[in-house]
């Protein structure tokens, strides 16, 4: 709980327009695709056509030898750098070495004057492979005669984000395990009054950011500068140190604007093969992915799952046991934290006593998999909240009602060994279900559902910040967030504005430049708000505490006598504004006093999660029968965020997810044939539009203030997201009486299940 | 080859190559970054300009075929005193964008649209702007952007 619950605010909790709207409607927004360098060259890369091979030889002579052509760069070349990275498993070559892994891993890198040259050169590069039996399923990696991928041994990385070891490297494909357990599982299956059961399939997916990758790096014996549009800078920085074993101080990460990441551009991707490519070149190189080459650089795991779910009599839910497969692709990436976080997250909000839940991820011969707007929560809800539906169906209760009687209760310790539930779910699953309509009569074919999602945010708490105040009054906030969209641009200086008592528009913002603003160890798991806000919020009180010394300095008073009032401070008679107590202070007009702050685990962000990331959804949907096509006839969103600093930002996030989400459940997904992507281009991967938008939203906030972050806030941006798919496969069960428990449900999929049911019902 | 067209109202002529698409042209060779390119296959609509008034994607459309026509790009909304255009205000006001990629192409497919149906349902929107997609904001904002200029533009002509 906040300490104090401040209600009369000024700036925060406001719908203040976007401090980057005026440069992003008029196309002035920077983004690293507009970034030219001087002498700057151009990389294109060579993609491996086979899922494991052997690289037997690469003749790149004649491509060395193509006009305009700098160097060409391969596995063969790197002598000089440690080439592998990975924040938790140091497993990803930046180049293939020796062998490859997956179909689109990249095998050499031509470096031109120009995109057209280096993309012409790519074609005289020979490459020699002899292929290796692979494996594109958890199933097949798991089979006894089943090839490795990985050879070597891994140590876990110190960054991993998570407290368990890692599993990659031990001799079999197994990326990393998980479980968790508490009560007595069988036992309570024996005795309970009614189970169900079942296998869930849930898909690769690409997040599809607008802006593929991309980055610029120069490497220099200054040390190696690189413009990307990563997600955690910081993160980057760390594997570029260990690449080019240069000190941290040595390796400069900058992201301008980033055009989108929904954890797509999370940990490290592109940076270090343009790095090399520089390094090589000895120039300025950019690397500019095309959108056909970012769907083969990252994707979200998919998962199968085995769950069963239990109630007693009373219809409470006395235990869950799950097995889940997830597919990591041919690197683990952030996939060992998704293998934990999808463990935990098997639990959904539920207060349960008795829990089994073990994960097993597999390296394939598949593109790497990572990070994806929820961390591995969407793939366990999809199983978690259709059996909550299927449980109430079959102990005859309203899945609603169902919900409400077991959802964890504010305060209630539900998780063993973590936080406290700090959301208030009666009041979320209220809210959508009155915002569906819940309870009114619906026309045929029609079905309504809500669902919930609560996760333990993955948000680590270490960040660091300086709120610098200037002569004149205005304050400038160097951040290592990274503004993606999600608006943290216009929430910090929010934040600030509001403790320090000034105008919003007086308040800047420097973000994400590794040599400049202090350690942020990253921009996800929907932790800025919370965690960079906070220190925001220390680091500009900090900044008036030393205010408040230098007043007393100038006014020759004691420091007790010295009261703060908005904007400034008071002694007796006299006012003096933030402005006049710097300018008196340095005897000039000039100058600034830099407020600090530093966030480690520790105080209120000891108990993890920092938060728990609570929202609920509801839809209305209807289906065609005849095609097994669905309609989004209502979609609602209900956000717990403590309290929204920027509420309009906030149901951005809450929409943005849910038609993520949405897609998910009805058309997106990735298709492997043997070892080939088969849908690999926007062509053919299937993505929400406007004709999909659902016919009626409401967008709604929960503010109780229970959050840890500034003024009560938490953060948001996920949870609307992970419910959808389960959302969705409720309503179609309700509304045509078919269960699906596969996403996403195309038509031909609710059309079979659909055209089964007849034919069971004829026999 | 040199290329003459008239952009965002002003005359231009420029070398370009044959291969060259407008949006090679309008970003490497005239610096104007606003036009953002994202598919390149002509799905997304990022990249969207306007040719002679009507939405073309620039990634797929050859810069010579521009000749002798007026481009007008996300640049040349704003006046010269710095009024946005209605639908950038909207934008704004509306919360329409996050990421803001998308922004400059969903705008002038919006321009085309109120350009030619100055008042249109909440339908006729969504028909016209199916070409652009937007990942970070679920397109309930962008709808109420364009119905928000649609209204600010109509008052304005009654002025």
């Amino acid at each position: 709980m906040s300490a104090e619950k401040k209600t009369d605010f000024h700036i925060v909790n406001h719908s203040i327009p976007r401090r980057d709207g005026r440069v992003k409607v008029t196309g002035k927004a920077q983004y690293v695709a507009d970034l030219k360098l001087i002498g700057m060259a151009y990389a294109k890369v060579l993609r491996s056509p086979f899922a494991h091979a052997k690289i037997i030889s690469i003749d790149k002579s004649r491509a060395e030898a193509h006009p305009g052509v700098y160097c060409v760069v391969t596995g063969y070349d790197l002598d000089g750098l440690n080439p592998y990275f990975g924040h938790a498993v140091k497993d990803h070559p930046l180049l293939a070495i020796e062998k490859v892994r997956y179909a689109g891993e990249p095998v050499a890198a031509v470096v031109a004057i120009d995109e057209r040259t280096a993309f012409e050169a790519l074609e005289f590069i020979d490459v020699k492979y002899q292929e290796l039996k692979g494996v594109f399923t958890p199933e097949e990696a798991m089979a006894e005669d089943a090839p490795l991928l990985h050879e070597k041994k891994f140590e876990a990385g110190a960054l991993r984000g998570f407290e368990g070891e890692v599993t990659a490297g031990k001799g079999t494909n197994i990326c990393q395990t998980h479980k968790i357990q508490w009560g007595d599982v069988e036992k309570a299956f024996k005795e309970a009054a009614s189970v169900v059961e079942g296998n869930y399939y849930f898909p690769m997916t690409y997040a599809y950011a607008m802006e593929p990758y991309v980055s610029v790096a120069d490497v220099t014996d200054q040390g190696v500068t690189i413009y990307s549009s990563a997600q955690h800078p910081f993160m980057v920085r760390h594997d570029l140190k260990s690449i080019f074993n240069l000190p941290v101080s040595k390796v400069r990460l900058i992201v301008p604007f980033v055009g989108g990441g929904y954890g797509s551009k999370s940990y490290t991707k592109v940076e270090p093969l343009t790095a090399a490519c520089s390094w090589k070149a000895k120039r300025p190189v950019k690397l500019q992915l095309t959108v056909e080459e970012a769907m083969l650089t990252t994707r979200s795991d998919d998962a199968y799952t085995w769950m069963r779910t239990a109630a007693d009599a009373n219809g409470k839910i006395i235990a869950r046991q799950a097995k889940i497969y997830m597919n990591t692709g041919a690197y683990a990436e952030n996939s060992p934290l998704v293998v934990e976080k999808s463990t935990n997250r098997c639990v959904g909000p539920y207060a349960i006593p008795n829990v089994l839940i073990e994960n097993c991820s597999l390296y394939t011969n598949t593109v790497p998999a990572s990070s994806y707007r929820g961390f591995g929560c969407a793939q366990v809800t999809l199983p978690g909240e259709s059996q909550i539906d299927e449980l109430a169906a079959k102990i005859g209760k309203d899945p609603y009602e169902f919900r409400l009687a077991n959802a964890a209760k504010p305060g209630e310790e539900f998780f063993p060994g973590m936080r406290p539930f700090d959301g208030t779910l009666k009041q979320d699953l209220d809210t959508a279900a009155k915002a569906v309509g819940w309870g009114t009569p619906l026309p045929k074919g029609h079905g309504r559902t809500v669902a919930v999602s609560g996760s333990d945010a993955g948000a680590y708490p270490l960040t660091s910040t300086a709120v610098r105040v200037h002569a004149d009054g205005s304050v400038t906030i160097m951040t290592g967030s990274t503004e993606l969209g999600q608006g943290s641009h216009t929430v910090l200086p929010q934040i600030a504005a509001e403790a320090l008592g000034v105008p919003f528009e007086n308040v800047n913002v420097v973000s994400s430049d590794t040599a400049i603003t202090p350690y942020d160890r990253s921009t996800g798991a929907s932790r800025t708000t919370t965690l960079m806000g906070s220190a925001v919020l220390e680091a500009s009180q900090e900044a008036i505490q030393q205010m408040v010394v230098m007043a007393a300095d100038v006014l020759k008073v004691k420091v007790e006598e010295i009261q703060t009032v908005r904007g400034g401070v008071r002694c007796g008679e006299v006012e003096l504004n933030w402005s006049q107590v710097i300018s008196k202070f340095y005897a000039l007009p000039d100058g600034e006093v830099i407020g600090r702050s530093y966030i480690r685990k520790s105080g209120k962000f000891a108990a993890l999660p920092v938060f728990w990331e609570a929202a609920a959804t509801g839809v209305e949907i209807s289906v065609d029968e005849d095609t097994g096509k669905i309609t989004m006839e209502k979609l609602a969103t209900v956000g717990d965020v403590g309290l929204a600093i920027n509420p309009a930002l906030a149901e951005g996030q809450d929409i943005g997810a849910a038609t993520m989400g949405m897609g998910i459940g009805l058309f997106e997904e990735l298709v492997y044939e043997g070892s080939q992507l088969m849908n690999g281009s926007i062509l053919d991967y299937r993505l929400p539009r406007f004709s999909d938008l659902p016919k009626h939203v409401e967008l709604h906030l929960v503010q109780n203030q229970d959050g840890v972050g500034p003024y009560g806030a938490k953060g948001g941006g996920e949870a609307s997201l992970n419910s959808m798919a389960a959302n969705i496969a409720n309503a179609v069960d309700r509304a045509v009486g078919v269960r699906i428990r596969e996403a996403p449900l195309t038509p031909e999929r609710v059309w079979r299940a659909l055209k089964d049911k007849k034919s069971k019902m004829e026999d | 080859m040199k290329l003459s067209i008239q952009l965002n109202g002003k005359p231009w002529q420029v070398d370009c190559e044959a291969q060259e698409t407008l949006a090679e042209v309008l970003r490497n060779t005239l610096n104007l970054n606003g036009t953002k390119v994202s598919c390149e296959v002509q799905v997304c609509g990022a990249c969207t300009v306007l040719i002679d008034g009507a939405p073309v994607s620039a990634c797929t459309y050859l810069a010579y075929e521009a000749r002798g026509k007026s481009v007008t790009t996300i640049e040349g909304l704003e006046k010269p005193d710095g009024t946005l255009h209605p639908l950038q205000q909207a934008f704004i006001d509306e919360f329409a964008f996050q990421c803001g990629y998308c922004t400059p192409g969903m705008i002038m497919s919006a321009k085309a649209l109120l350009d030619e149906n100055p008042k249109p349902t909440r339908d006729e929107i969504i028909h016209h702007m199916d070409g652009n997609i937007c990942r970070c904001t679920g397109y309930v904002p962008i709808v109420a952007a364009i119905q928000r200029a649609a209204e600010v533009i109509a008052k304005e002509s009654k002025k």
